[in-house]
């Protein structure tokens, strides 16, 4: 039952992941992947991660990939000059994906990780709690890296304001530079005569 | 029972397929940064498979920290691509060269 | 007693003038810096007589070593003094001219700006021919011939402004390179042999040297000691102006006229002759050796000589006289008559410093005009220039009485008695000398005294006597010109310079000689009816039925025989071929050296070339360096995937 469960899930994944690099439309893709999210919190459920798959759903699924499809959504992008050469790198692309899943496999594989190699651990008792551990273990032996996590995403979220804040000019006043003005900056006295004599102009220009 | 081997496959599919998916959509970024989210997604499950199979929860904590540096990664990059489709008025990477020498 | 002190004194009081003329001139001021430079000058020379007077009358000798510089396995290089006969005259002669010169630059320098400068320059000079005479090894002799010779070359382009100064302190210092080469190499052969520089374990050694050869250029063998004495007379060719290397001398006159006589007449030039008369112990065995200098001083003494009777500017005049002289000088050193040769350099020094000062007085009273065509008349304008110049010129042509008479009869009589080859050729060559030195003295003589008032008065100015500073080394310069003839007795045909040079029997000439010798009337007597006695007064004879009597003769003759003026007026081609062959030969090595390795090589190859390939490395590079997202994450995925194989495999 559960082998079942798993192989449809990896299915539903697999399916997922290959539609995400194939399909054209962003907005598809981006559907896709929450789909691929979702298939794998369910797969981390097997593997008892309760809290992770959680976290992956309701941050991922819910904040990131919502961002993403704000994004996708909200620039006009024209698509195709973004699909050339699509079917070009096909045969380039799956060719290295093969040879990267031949040798991972090789490695991989029930050969070296299989059940009699590793068998599966004892399921937990009764009242244990993956959230309970996990959190023991962040706020205790991991308690610096959780704060500096905070910090990247403080940072993380200053980066992205800072980097998308269109500059407006505000009509504001500036009341230092309002005191600061002298009599001079803004009042300019030409002397001039009344009458401009001929033969002293003459004379002006030779002088100079 | 499932063994540790299937997850392991199957994290390695999910990261050929994301390395393949780089390949063919080379022109679209944001179709590159999900492919990265793939990746990441592929690590993060062989991370909780090595957890539960050797009973470490070492393995989950470091997923958390990838959850949330992957987060901050997609927020960042989504920012870069709003700002550079604005000035560029293009995501195309093709038309990214500015770093040609 | 001679001690170390005292020595360092007569070293050091120059020193120290030239230092303050020098470092301190704005402080001492002109008066002072004259003043400081005289008075080292003067301490010099006082302690110098006394010293003479302990070596020649207390007969004391000094070779001691002063301070030792260095020390390099076994060579040994100190500084240190030998004092002798040789040497204590020299210093004499050297500190006397010196200390005329320097009261007569008070005047002749009076309205330079370089002052003190010059007075500097010449204490300097003072203390560098004093550390070479004085050396007691062959490395302070070097130390103090490149001494002498950087001050002559500053000296000479004292006028830095002048660019015939400049061409002529350049000349000078490239052909003393040349002659130095030669002096540098002879040190080292020295070194090579006798494994020492001090002289006394040298010439100790010289008897052994002489039996070795040597190989110069593959097959032949040579004798250690000829080459090593034809090294050193290189040398001693370059500093005392011997053909080839001559030419730099005339140039030279375009220092001021103070230098003109104290180095490059009096003092410095004769470095050669002293140094090749210190060398006589090695000089006398090598014949060849002998012969090379005899042949090279016999052509020197001719035919500069020549070349005295058509320059027209009065400095050169003397100064191809110089050059003539020093030939009859290193003639006598051929002949391995030492003592003559070095007799004469002593009364040279003082007529020709003596002939050099009053050119410069009549420069002076010309408002320095050089050209002996505008000049004239002048005797009864400059009555003291005009009296000390006759004795000056007397001396030169060895006028019987004079001092120049004894040193030179004694000259031509050694060389009339030598055997060693070449000896005949020397003779007549210095025979007829007499007759040309009579003959271009006399004509510059009658030229600047005598004859038409050729130069231009401008508003009343007539030319006057100049001051007394100018006038008072004149007349103490014309006493020893007279009367330094007397010491002939005992310098050339006495034991003055014995234990200080050295004649083997066979070649002692001068010993012959002084069998002969019978006092100093006799001397002169005799020399009144030998040959160069008539030589010379048909030589001034000439002179002035030429320049006085029918002064249209000599323009007639020099159409007449126009190939031979153009011949002399061009020295021989020898200012020529340098130009062109060795000047012109080093800028086209350069120019091949500048075009092949500096631009084609250096340049082209190593420096741009280094850019290039720079450039071409980075030109490819670029072709990788895409900008392309996409290319990077290509390459970084390929990587990616060979780590992987190569952890896989």
């Amino acid at each position: 039952m559960e082998q079942v469960l798993f192989y449809c899930f990896s299915l539903v994944l697999i399916f997922a992941a290959t539609m995400v690099v194939t399909v054209r439309n962003p907005v598809r893709a981006a559907l896709f992947l929450v789909l691929a999210f979702f298939t794998s919190a369910a797969i981390w459920l097997f593997l008892e991660a309760e809290f992770l798959a959680i976290t992956l759903v309701l941050v991922y699924v819910g904040a990131v990939m919502v961002l993403f499809l704000f994004v996708v959504m909200m620039l006009d992008i024209n698509l195709t000059p973004l699909q050339e050469g699509f079917t070009k790198y096909l045969p380039l692309g799956i060719l290295v994906a093969i040879l990267i899943t031949i040798e991972m496999v090789a490695v991989l594989g029930a050969s070296h990780f299989g059940l009699d190699v590793v068998a599966a651990p004892l399921p937990h008792a009764e009242g244990y709690s993956n959230t309970k551990e996990l959190g023991r273990l962040l706020y205790t032996v991991y308690v610096y890296p959780f704060e500096i996590a905070s910090v990247i995403l403080t940072v993380a979220i200053v980066a992205a304001i800072t980097l998308t804040l269109r500059k407006q000019k505000r009509k504001t006043q500036n009341p230092a530079e309002q005191v600061k003005v002298r009599r001079e900056d803004r009042v300019r006295l030409v002397k001039m005569e009344a009458v401009k004599k001929h033969d002293e102009v003459n004379t002006d220009e030779e002088s100079s | 029972m499932i063994a540790l081997s299937d997850y392991l496959i199957l994290g390695a599919l999910l990261f050929s397929l994301s390395v393949a998916g780089i390949f063919i959509n080379r022109k679209n970024i944001i179709i590159l940064l999900m492919c990265i989210e793939l990746m990441l997604l592929a690590v993060n499950l062989n991370f909780i498979a090595f957890s539960h199979f050797s009973g470490d929860m070492a393995g989950q904590v470091f997923v958390f920290f990838i959850l949330t540096v992957a987060a901050a990664e997609a927020a960042i990059g989504l920012a870069i691509l709003v700002v550079l489709f604005r000035n560029l008025n293009t995501i195309n990477v093709a038309d990214l060269d500015e770093l040609k020498g | 007693m001679m001690n170390q002190s005292i020595l360092l004194v007569i070293v050091l009081a120059p020193l120290l003038g030239s230092i303050i003329a020098g470092l301190f001139a704005k402080q001492v001021g002109r008066v002072g810096a004259h003043r400081a430079a005289i008075a080292g000058v003067s301490i010099a020379f006082t302690v110098s007589l006394w010293v003479f007077k302990l070596v020649v009358v207390d007969g004391e000798t000094y070779n001691q070593q002063v301070y030792q510089w260095l020390q390099a396995g076994s060579l040994s290089l100190e500084i240190g003094f030998l004092i002798d006969s040789l040497t204590a005259m020299m210093m004499v002669v050297v500190t006397f001219v010196s200390l005329m010169v320097h009261i007569y630059t008070i005047g002749y320098m009076h309205d330079d700006e370089g002052y003190a400068r010059f007075f500097s320059y010449i204490s300097l000079f003072t203390f560098s021919m004093l550390m070479l005479v004085m050396a007691n090894n062959f490395m302070q002799l070097f130390f103090g011939w490149e001494a002498v010779g950087l001050v002559s070359y500053l000296l000479i382009g004292f006028w830095y402004k002048k660019p015939t100064a400049i061409y002529a302190n350049l000349k000078a210092f490239l052909v003393n390179r040349v002659g130095d080469f030669g002096f540098l190499l002879g040190i080292a052969a020295v070194l090579m042999y006798a494994g020492s520089l001090d002289y006394v374990q040298v010439f100790a050694q010289a008897p052994s040297i002489a039996e070795q050869t040597m190989v110069v250029f593959s097959g032949t063998q040579w004798s250690v000691m000829s080459v090593i004495c034809i090294l050193l007379f290189i040398g001693a060719m370059g500093k005392s102006a011997q053909v080839p290397l001559h030419v730099w001398l005339p140039d030279s006159m375009e220092g001021p006229t103070p230098i003109s006589a104290l180095i490059h007449a009096a003092t410095m030039v004769t470095a050669g002759i002293f140094m090749v008369a210190r060398m006589s112990p090695l000089f006398e065995f090598s014949e060849t050796a002998l012969s090379v200098v005899l042949v090279i001083g016999a052509i020197t003494a001719l035919f500069m000589g020549f070349l005295g009777l058509i320059q027209n500017d009065i400095k050169r005049v003397i100064a191809y006289s110089t050059l003539s002289q020093l030939g009859y000088m290193t003639v006598a050193l051929g002949a391995s008559a030492y003592a003559a040769g070095i007799f004469h350099l002593m009364t040279h020094a003082f007529f020709k410093a003596l002939l050099f000062l009053a050119a410069g007085a009549v420069i002076i009273a010309l408002h320095h005009e050089q050209d002996i065509r505008k000049m004239g008349g002048l005797k009864n304008y400059l009555p003291i220039t005009y009296w000390t110049s006759l004795v000056g010129s007397l001396a030169l042509i060895g006028f019987p009485g004079m001092s120049g008479f004894f040193s030179k009869d004694s000259i031509i009589e050694a060389v009339h008695a030598s055997t060693i080859a070449g000896s005949d050729f020397a003779y007549y060559a210095v025979l007829s000398g007499v007759f040309i030195t009579a003959l271009y003295s006399f004509r510059l003589f009658f030229l600047v005294f005598h004859g038409q008032e050729r130069f231009e008065v401008s508003d009343g100015h007539v030319p006057h006597e100049p001051a007394a500073v100018i006038t008072a080394p004149l007349i103490l310069l014309a006493i020893p010109s007279v009367v330094a003839g007397l010491f002939v007795g005992n310098m050339v045909f006495g034991d003055f310079f014995d234990g200080a040079i050295f004649v083997l029997a066979e070649h002692d000439v001068l010993a012959h000689h002084a069998e002969s010798y019978h006092g100093l009337i006799a001397f002169i007597l005799h020399g009144l009816m030998a040959p160069p006695f008539w030589l010379a007064i048909s030589g001034v004879a000439t002179a002035y039925f030429l320049y006085i009597k029918r002064p249209d003769i000599p323009a007639k003759l020099q159409q007449r025989f126009l190939w031979i003026y153009q011949i002399l007026d061009n020295k021989y081609g020898f200012d020529n071929f340098n130009d062109k062959v060795f000047a012109g030969g080093s800028r086209l090595i350069g120019r091949i050296f500048w075009r092949l390795g500096d631009q084609v090589l250096i340049d082209g190859a190593m420096v741009n070339g280094t850019a290039k390939t720079v450039g071409l490395v980075a030109k490819v590079a670029r072709k990788i360096q895409s900008g392309y997202l996409y290319h990077y994450a290509f390459a970084m995925i390929l990587g990616v995937w060979l780590l992987l194989t190569l952890f896989v495999a």
